[in-house]
């Protein structure tokens, strides 16, 4: 039965094919056909500071807790400059007190504030569970929609920064597992301004992943005003014989395979979900009814995890039109090791996507 | 001051006879699920919420019927949740441990214990922020002394000079286990490291309960930062309407001598009447029209409906 697979080996090492990272700092996501002439490139980390600022320039309700947020600019100096521009009252530092300042923000954002809670590696979202998925998420639903929660928590995700297995998961399933939250994955700096901004104004608990690989990737972003709704994928590439549905980090590996593919003769199409909950379904089951075949990827462990669920989303919506089985591809299952090679062994690359694709096409 | 000795009796004993109703639709299969009764606690609520506005902010705890009827909640709108019915505080969705009402700044009663500790700071924080004027009063038993975000919300207040009071109310029980088996040192002790004020009060006595609260209060609405009050009360009742038989943590002889000589209502009635502020005649008169109010608000949840399942997926999301 074409139904959901695992790949449960170890995954194709092949080192110098992996698109994400430092190397290059300037690589290039390809022009957006939604941008104006006033299009700059951007990184990925000035894209989601820039929507950041314009969200607090518009609304003074909107505030910034975090550890080294302000003159520090977050550890990974995303928000430089933000404290300069809107002061210490609004952009401010925290004790290392994750549950303590998460909390607090789900307090702040139930009485007439829009709070911006940075944590700044995903692996500490353990510190802070309890705020999001016993309170944030549940706190609208429990008091019959009296009390709202508009609240954003930015997080990272990815691996391959070499540094070992508590700052490099991706916990984004979690979140995408609790109803009452929502859940951003942006791949580009274009989506992740427009999705930061969207999440801002959003009445619920949003938590946005930024892949911390990323942080210095270039792309388009034009410089007016634009948001993106939350539950809108977009298909990155335009194909034909195979769908790769690829989150946050995996989308340019996805969009690096599909380039190898093409030398084979396989025209992949590329779809990215932008967001785990709410997730657009049809799109990506409208994909795989146009091509067939499937992989599903995504920087999470792929047992039990984002992959999974949109497995299962392509056997559910697009059964009667698969000619190989859904073929899921993640984080393999285990703790993310320190030692280079083996780090790398444990997120998918370019080459594995391009090994998957070619055998389920036959080619 | 007379008005406010009788208000806060009034308001003490509908907690008690709400309560005594709770534990009879339980004990008649009325009640889905469990409630933990507030009985022998009412001075600490009642005391501490006189202190307050009605734009005040509060936070509740699994045990939190009396915090939220002595900030201004309706018994029938409560009953109502209570028995999971439409018409309900939370439209029967959070039930006795989840009571939330803006109209009386209760921002919820919460089923984690400490959970609330980190959100009531926050609530401090945009009172303070958007200056707004309002202290947050964060209610916790002495079980709550042992998660740690209690201490990270302390710190962050302290630091903040934000508008809070801390009120811990020591019942004596975590749960089935006493609090001496799990709380080391000196309670106050914990606060005063991080440069919190604080008091100690007979949680009996209701008038020491608004006297002290009211002046850390005070204190907090002007800017002299967050408070500690240690409340030292006593749980009349097993841990939940169905905990009857609790030989095996406490004896029985303790819960009858604070029973007899420890309840708060006795406590402001006995004062009440050798200050010939009132006498036995009007409070028992008081005791039978809140009687039965109190039946009629109790028939009324019992007749009003359930949601229709069709419910269930409204107010996941904003």
């Amino acid at each position: 039965m074409p139904e959901t697979t695992t790949e449960n080996g170890p995954h194709v090492v092949t080192t110098g094919t992996h698109t994400v990272g430092e190397t290059p700092a300037t690589h290039d996501v390809g022009a957006d056909p939604r941008v104006g002439p006033d299009v700059r490139e951007l990184t990925f980390g000035e894209a989601v500071k820039e929507a950041i600022a314009e969200e607090m320039r518009r609304d003074d309700r909107v505030v910034l807790f975090g550890e080294d947020v302000a003159e520090a600019g977050t550890a990974f100096k995303v928000l430089t400059g933000l404290v300069q521009e809107f002061g210490p009252q609004r952009v401010i530092d925290t004790p290392i007190s994750e549950a303590g300042f998460t909390g607090l923000g789900v307090g702040a954002a139930m009485t007439g504030l829009r709070p911006i809670v940075d944590i700044m590696f995903g692996d500490f979202l353990t510190l802070v569970m309890d705020q999001l998925a016993n309170q944030a998420a549940k706190i609208h639903y429990m008091s019959g929609g009296k009390w709202k929660v508009p609240l954003v928590v930015r997080a990272t995700l990815g691996a391959t920064r070499r540094s070992a297995a508590q700052h490099s998961q991706s916990l984004h399933a979690w979140p995408s597992h609790i109803p009452g939250l929502k859940v951003v994955v942006p791949s580009t700096p274009h989506d992740a301004k427009g999705l930061m901004k969207t999440a801002i104004r959003d009445d619920n608990p949003v938590v946005f992943f930024e892949d911390k690989m990323q942080y210095r990737l270039k792309g388009p972003v034009p410089s007016g005003e634009y948001t993106i709704p939350l539950g809108a994928a977009d298909v990155k590439r335009v194909g034909t014989d195979i769908t790769i549905v690829a989150t946050s980090s995996m989308v340019q590996v996805a969009l690096g395979a599909a380039t190898l593919l093409e030398a084979i003769g396989v025209n992949a199409e590329v779809v990215d979900p932008r967001t785990t909950w709410p997730l657009d379904e049809k799109t990506i089951v409208e994909s795989v009814k146009k091509t067939s075949r499937a992989i599903v990827m995504d920087e999470g462990y792929g047992r039990y995890g984002v992959a999974a669920e949109l497995a299962a989303v392509i056997a559910h919506g697009a059964f009667y039109n698969l000619d190989a089985p859904v073929t899921r591809l993640g984080a393999m299952h285990v703790p993310i090791p320190f030692s280079p090679p083996l780090e790398d062994a444990t997120v998918p690359t370019e080459r594995t996507v391009f090994e998957t694709a070619r055998r389920l096409c036959g080619k | 001051m007379t008005e406010r000795l009788l208000r806060m009796y009034r308001r003490m004993l509908a907690i008690r006879l709400f309560e005594e109703r709770v534990n009879d639709l339980y004990t008649r299969a009325l009640m889905p699920g469990l409630a933990h009764l507030y009985i022998g606690e009412e001075a600490v609520a009642v005391g501490v919420c006189e202190a307050l506005r009605r734009d005040d902010y509060i936070t509740s705890t699994h045990r939190g019927h009396g915090h939220c009827l002595a900030k201004g909640a309706s018994p029938d709108l409560m009953f109502a949740e209570l028995l999971g019915k439409k018409a309900g505080y939370c439209k029967g969705k959070g039930g006795s441990m989840h009571i939330a009402d803006p109209d009386t700044g209760n921002l919820g009663a919460n089923a984690i214990v400490g959970g609330s500790a980190a959100l009531a700071t926050g609530a401090a924080f945009s009172s303070k922020y958007l200056k707004l004027g309002r202290v947050v009063v964060c209610f916790f038993g002495e079980g709550a002394l042992g998660q740690g975000v209690l201490y990270e919300s302390m710190n962050l207040a302290q630091l903040w000079t934000l508008p809070i009071l801390y009120v811990c109310e020591n019942n004596q029980y975590n749960e089935y286990t006493h609090f001496s088996e799990t709380t080391a040192g000196e309670i106050t002790a914990r606060p005063a490291a991080f440069g919190l004020a604080s008091a100690s009060v007979d949680g009996q006595d209701v008038r020491a309960v608004y006297e002290t609260t009211a002046a850390l209060v005070d204190r907090a609405r002007n800017g002299g930062g967050p408070a500690f009050l240690l409340c030292h009360t006593y749980r009349f009742r097993g841990h939940h309407v169905g905990d009857i038989s609790r030989d095996y943590y406490r004896a029985k002889q303790e819960e009858q001598r604070w029973t007899s000589d420890r309840d708060p209502i006795a406590i402001l009635g006995a004062h009440l009447t050798e200050h010939n502020i009132a006498d036995r005649d009007a409070l028992d008169r008081m005791a039978g029209e809140l009687t039965a109010q109190m039946d009629a608000a109790m028939q009324w949840a019992i007749d009003s409906p359930y949601p229709s399942p069709e419910e269930v997926t409204e107010d996941v999301y904003a």
